[in-house]
């Protein structure tokens, strides 16, 4: 393979799909517009699709949004990296639906009933606390951008593997994004989703059957790969070395209770028409959990195919080139490229609607009309996207990637805030407040201390144990939540019990 | 029916039970084909707990 000339026919297949979905992306504006009460410039509209997405659309949105291209890329270069430990991604995919089923009918009926747009919309209206509501917006907002650049990372890497140099064409694509963005909001996403996931399924599906067949079998595909491992010294191998099995699944239960935290996954929640069709799609929703344990499985048959990168992130367009013709790599670059727009699109209206909500009416101006909301949050999501070009730009891929990892430490940190309130009434503001800052200082604290690593090691006495970093902050963030209520709470502090 | 939601978490949580090669299946080793298989198994013990739910009203 010669990276450095373009690949003219994988490239033009490339542009195609990627003009296809501009065209939808536009046109998108029109789709779907017809059984909303609030017709025309309102934030339900542009932001939530019109809250009226069913079961269909919601699934192909969940799934585009949550799957991002930046998973495509980064999972199989973990698991081509470390092997079986690179897998919790796995059972993170799967324990996030039963998560899903429990906690966001109810959320979705308390943002329904009283008209919430964000998480932190939600929390106001649960605890009327304006510090609490600021807390939750500015963690979202703050955790969102790093994600959103990461999506960048992701489309870089594909457009390097075209033959393509240069900054334009991401600048392109970008500009393109968010005018598409910007004039159709949420529905934008939801129809390209529909393009998106299937060109993937696709790409999945062709790629997890004749690359092992063309390799000799599955059987093959992981032996090579145990080989590679044990050559490397057997550090990490097929399965996971016994001081492996704590952070492994501290890992995959911090990040499936972190998951749907995030504002893009939680928009596809508030846009969706029922409490039904949430609990429906964690139901359907794991058929993308078997798509991305096979797109991890990518990361083996690099080994089986003798491919070599200087980046692990290269793995799987390197792997595509070496393997299938080049109108079928430029198909699965332009699947994994469209699959970054999705989520960056959902994640930047996401944020824009935190923005809008909780910062702008409350702070600046407590008078917007619904059509003024609107307005704010189209400008705010081409800020944002922008701020993310800039970084992806301007500073080291490196700053993405940790602030990314402390991000998700971030975001952990409100699942008391948000989530126990739709449960019991027991917390008051302030202790979820109190228990959200030490959670948020004291994770990143932990974090940084690791020099910016996803687990902490604990010792005590001759023992040592190792942990999901965003998982230990939570339960401290409870604690102190606890403690809080319990020392400061008497009295009138409580929260009436919810009902709907 | 609702505890049945903690059997993935038991399944998948308590690594040392399902951190083998052996048996393989299909060229998948142990370890890999369990955590595959808990996809389908969640999703489908997912839908008994929401076909319950109907049933008993659940809005």
């Amino acid at each position: 393979m010669n990276s450095s000339s373009i690949n003219w026919t994988a490239l033009g297949v490339f542009i195609f799909f990627f003009a296809l979905v501009t065209v939808m992306g536009f046109w998108a504006s029109r789709w779907q517009s017809g059984g909303s009460a609030n017709k025309g410039a309102h934030l339900d509209e542009w932001g939530l699709g019109g809250r009226n997405f069913g079961t269909w659309i919601t699934w192909f949105l969940v799934g585009g949004d949550f799957y991002t291209a930046y998973t495509v890329i980064a999972v199989p270069a973990l698991v081509y990296a470390v092997g079986a430990y690179g897998f919790f991604a796995l059972p993170y995919t799967i324990l996030v639906y039963p998560i899903v089923f429990l906690i966001m009918p109810k959320l979705w009926h308390a943002a329904h009933k009283a008209g919430h747009v964000t998480a932190a919309d939600v929390v106001f209206g649960r605890y009327k606390s304006r510090k609490l509501e600021l807390a939750i917006a500015l963690t979202g907002v703050v955790a969102t951008m790093p994600y959103i650049a990461l999506q960048l990372i992701g489309m870089e890497v594909v457009i390097k593997a075209l033959g393509v140099t240069g900054e334009l064409p991401l600048l392109a694509a970008f500009v393109i994004l968010a005018l598409y963005t910007y004039s159709a909001g949420l529905r934008a996403p939801a129809l390209i989703a529909f393009v998106k996931d299937l060109m993937i399924y696709i790409v999945v599906l062709v790629a997890v059957v004749l690359v092992p067949m063309k390799l000799g079998g599955y059987g093959v595909v992981f032996a090579s790969a145990h080989d590679a491992f044990a050559a490397k010294g057997g550090m990490t191998g097929l399965t996971l070395k016994p001081a492996q099995f704590l952070p492994f699944a501290t890992l995959a239960l911090g990040s499936a209770m972190a998951a749907f935290m995030y504002p893009h996954t939680l928009t596809g929640i508030f846009a969706a028409k029922s409490a039904d069709t949430i609990r429906k799609n964690a139901v359907f929703l794991p058929a993308y959990t078997v798509l991305l344990g096979l797109i991890a499985l990518l990361g083996y048959m690099a080994y089986a195919a003798g491919v070599k990168v200087e980046a692990n992130n290269d793995i799987v367009p390197a792997l595509f080139n070496a393997m299938f013709p080049s109108w079928f790599s430029g198909f699965a670059f332009a699947a994994i490229a469209i699959g970054a727009l999705v989520p960056a699109a959902v994640m930047s209206i996401g944020a824009a609607n935190l923005f809008t909500r909780n910062f702008w009416k409350p702070y600046v101006n407590p008078n917007v009309s619904a059509e003024g909301e609107a307005k704010v949050a189209k400008i705010v999501s081409l800020v944002v996207k922008f701020g993310a070009l800039v970084f992806i730009l301007f500073l080291p891929t490196k700053f993405a990637l940790d602030l990314q990892l402390l991000g998700g430490v971030w975001i952990l940190q409100t699942f008391p805030a948000l989530v126990f309130g739709l449960f019991i009434g027991w917390f008051g503001a302030n202790a979820l407040l109190s228990g959200w800052a030490v959670g948020i200082i004291g994770g990143s604290w932990l974090a940084y201390a690791d020099g910016i690593k996803p687990v902490h090691t604990f010792h005590i006495g001759a023992d040592s144990y190792t942990m999901y970093t965003g998982l230990i902050a939570l339960a401290i963030n409870i604690v102190v939540a606890v403690a809080v209520q319990l020392v400061f709470g008497k009295g009138g502090a409580k929260t009436p019990a919810l009902k709907h | 029916m609702r505890l049945l939601l903690l059997l993935p978490f038991i399944g998948l949580l308590w690594v040392p039970f399902y951190n083998d090669e052996l048996p393989a299946l299909f060229g998948f080793p142990f370890f890999y084909w369990y955590q595959f298989m808990w996809v389908p198994l969640t999703a489908l013990i997912i839908w008994i707990v929401y076909k319950d739910g109907l049933r008993k009203g659940i809005e």
